[in-house]
């Protein structure tokens, strides 16, 4: 579903140029739940940036559902956006001013849906996702845990085929955070291809293959029942 | 472009923000208040003196005997100056010269009385070209003619306000009145928009008058049309008619005392255009007022940008176009702008209306309004305004990076 093809992406600001993808391949299937690692610096937001039609790249070729995404105008790009990815950030990114039920609507509305229908649907899904009660209350009115899921929730409203995850249990608790991959597993068994990027190991473990990010390019590609094996035979040696 | 769901979003950003977007929309309001007042007074600084002008005709040259002031070819000063009625016909060759009449006024033993009615009226002896020059309007009968002063007829046309002092509801065509106890015969009525004085008064014949009243050969001031001379033909013609003067009664051309001449032309001129620079100094200082306003919104604008680069972002996300972007800046801009100007502008029209109504009779200052199109310009100079106001930030906005955005804390 996802192929990207020694991809390549530098920074300029001012004088300064900073190489940070430096040939990247890779491929993810349909339905995968994965889990993007490196260390700061290594380049892994700035991949989930070319994944999610959220930037250009400067070199290379990046195919989504066979179809190649190379330097889109910002309108094409919204609306493949709109249509086949959702997103959940580490802050949340919900609009403050606006009640629960209007954030997860929120997709739809740059899908042209009607007001009613829009808030139906949302209403289903906040329901799902088990916020009903909180529907008319503010972000602010509601704790991490809650804000996560109704950002789960807005991205999964527009139906995309892909969910990317940046850090999304970076500000929860561990407890949470642990309700969050559950979550996340669930939604993968719905078909949903999952990316998510994080630097915690254990957040990592819970997915199918683990990418490890260094320096721009792609380190290691481990399945994650290999990792246990590996591990265990390290601990064993 | 206007779904409830933008206006959702405007009312509540401007909701969070009461007084940021009253402070914004008050210097435009301000802006255009201003306007507004200053345009009113302008406009009730010319109606005002145009109601002065009102009384005669604007294209009109009085000439008037006075006293010489310098000594001149053996005569010496302090000598007053009698036009008679050969001035009277040397200056009706004058070219350019329209309509003409000599004006004799009586001025002692007034007193007019028809029946047991009686008071006391100024009397003008005139041409009947005095009709035209006054701009008197008959509203019964008719006014003085030729044949009158032919045959030195005793007949009158009376102002308005003498009719109803003397006649009470009776009409007075055909009837006589007494003129310091001379009959004559009331042959019209007129009205004058100069004002009362102007109707309080009755005119005769100038013929008759200098038999009647013991003044022959006197024609008092002289007073004429000039047709469409233009302002420099009129200024021209009064000089030809003061040298012909000064060389008849024998006092110097340059004695500006001998004889006055008024030059209504030049006169309404100088004013009509004093007033077109003053309502084009009006207009700019409005004009600028508005673009301080404008910059203050725009100024404004760049800040909410500033401020909702995040919601942006995530917008974009979303899958917000950047024209969905753009418009809801820009319809923010301009909400505030056409909402808080237009609030001025009735504030504005408001006050000038009550001015208006409760303005005192003074001279040269009268219905300070603005009329209807001025208003609507105006506010049609606010929409495209406050759309100008929003653009920059808008684009902006719409330039914004998802990438940037979100990363923005």
């Amino acid at each position: 579903m996802i192929r990207l093809k020694n991809i390549h992406k530098s920074y300029t600001s001012g004088s300064n140029t900073l190489h940070v993808l430096k040939g990247v391949d890779l491929e993810i299937g349909k339905g995968e739940l994965v889990s993007i690692m490196g260390s700061s610096g290594s380049g892994k937001s700035t991949l989930l940036n070319v994944l999610g039609i959220l930037d250009n790249y400067d070199q290379g070729e990046y195919f989504l559902n066979g179809e190649l995404i190379q330097n889109m105008n910002e309108k094409k790009a919204a609306l493949y956006r709109n249509r086949h990815i959702g997103f959940v950030f580490q802050s949340f990114n919900l609009i403050s001013f606006k009640n629960a039920m209007e954030n997860v609507a929120l997709p739809l509305y740059y899908k042209k849906v009607s007001r009613k229908k829009r808030n139906e649907k949302a209403m289903g899904y906040l329901d799902k996702l088990g916020l009903k009660e909180w529907a008319h209350h503010l972000p602010n009115e509601l704790s991490g845990g809650q804000k996560q899921r109704l950002a789960i929730a807005r991205a999964l409203i527009s139906e995309p085929s892909m969910i990317l995850a940046d850090e999304p249990t970076g500000a929860l608790d561990s407890q949470t955070s642990m309700e969050m991959m559950d979550l996340f597993k669930e939604i993968n068994n719905m078909g949903i291809t999952v990316l998510i990027v994080t630097h915690e190991r254990d957040i990592a473990a819970k997915t199918q293959r683990i990418i490890r990010l260094k320096d721009g390019i792609i380190e290691s590609i481990v399945t994650n029942g290999e990792r246990k094996k590996w591990l265990a035979e390290q601990s064993m040696a | 472009m206007f779904d409830l769901d933008k206006w959702q979003e405007i009312y509540s950003t401007i909701n969070k923000n009461k007084l940021r977007t009253f402070l914004t929309g008050f210097s435009v309001a301000w802006g255009i208040f201003m306007l507004i007042i200053l345009l009113g007074s302008g406009y009730g600084l010319e109606n005002g003196v145009q109601k002065e002008f009102k009384g005669d005709a604007e294209n009109t040259l009085w000439v008037n005997q006075g006293t010489t002031s310098i000594s001149y070819k053996g005569y010496k000063p302090g000598r007053f100056i009698e036009f008679g009625n050969k001035d009277y016909e040397q200056i009706k060759k004058v070219e350019d010269v329209e309509y003409i009449s000599g004006n004799l006024r009586i001025w002692q033993n007034t007193t007019l009385s028809y029946k047991n009615e009686y008071g006391a009226f100024d009397i003008f002896c005139t041409h009947p070209d005095y009709g035209e020059v006054e701009k008197l309007i008959p509203v019964k009968g008719r006014f003085l003619n030729q044949l009158d002063i032919i045959e030195c007829r005793k007949v009158t046309a009376i102002g308005n306000l003498v009719e109803k002092a003397l006649f009470k509801g009776e009409d007075p065509i055909g009837k006589y009145i007494h003129v310091t106890g001379i009959p004559f015969k009331v042959i019209g009525v007129f009205e004058d928009p100069g004002g009362d004085r102007d109707v309080s008064r009755i005119y005769i014949p100038l013929s008759t008058g200098q038999m009647v009243f013991n003044r022959l050969n006197e024609v008092g001031t002289i007073a004429m049309t000039v047709g469409n001379a233009s302002v420099d033909r009129s200024i021209e013609m009064a000089e030809e008619i003061r040298k012909d003067l000064a060389q008849r009664h024998h006092f110097d051309p340059a004695d500006q005392r001998a004889v006055f001449v008024w030059n209504n032309v030049e006169n309404y001129m100088k004013f009509m255009t004093l007033f077109a620079n003053i309502r084009l100094f009006i207009w700019v200082i409005g004009i600028g007022t508005i673009i301080a306003g404008i910059v203050g919104v725009s100024n404004i604008m760049m800040i909410v940008v500033k401020e909702r680069t995040k919601e942006i972002g995530i917008r974009k996300s979303m899958g917000a176009t950047p024209g969905s972007i753009i418009s809801l800046i820009m319809m923010e801009s301009i909400l505030i702008t056409s909402f808080a100007g237009y609030l001025g502008l009735v504030l504005g029209v408001g006050l000038l209306e009550i001015v208006s109504k409760n303005l005192p009779d003074t001279d040269y200052f009268s219905k300070p309004e603005v009329n209807i199109n001025v208003a609507l310009g105006a506010t049609l100079i606010l929409i495209i305004a406050g759309a100008i106001a929003g653009f920059v930030p808008a684009r902006k906005a719409a330039a914004v990076r998802p990438v940037v955005a979100l990363r923005d804390e």
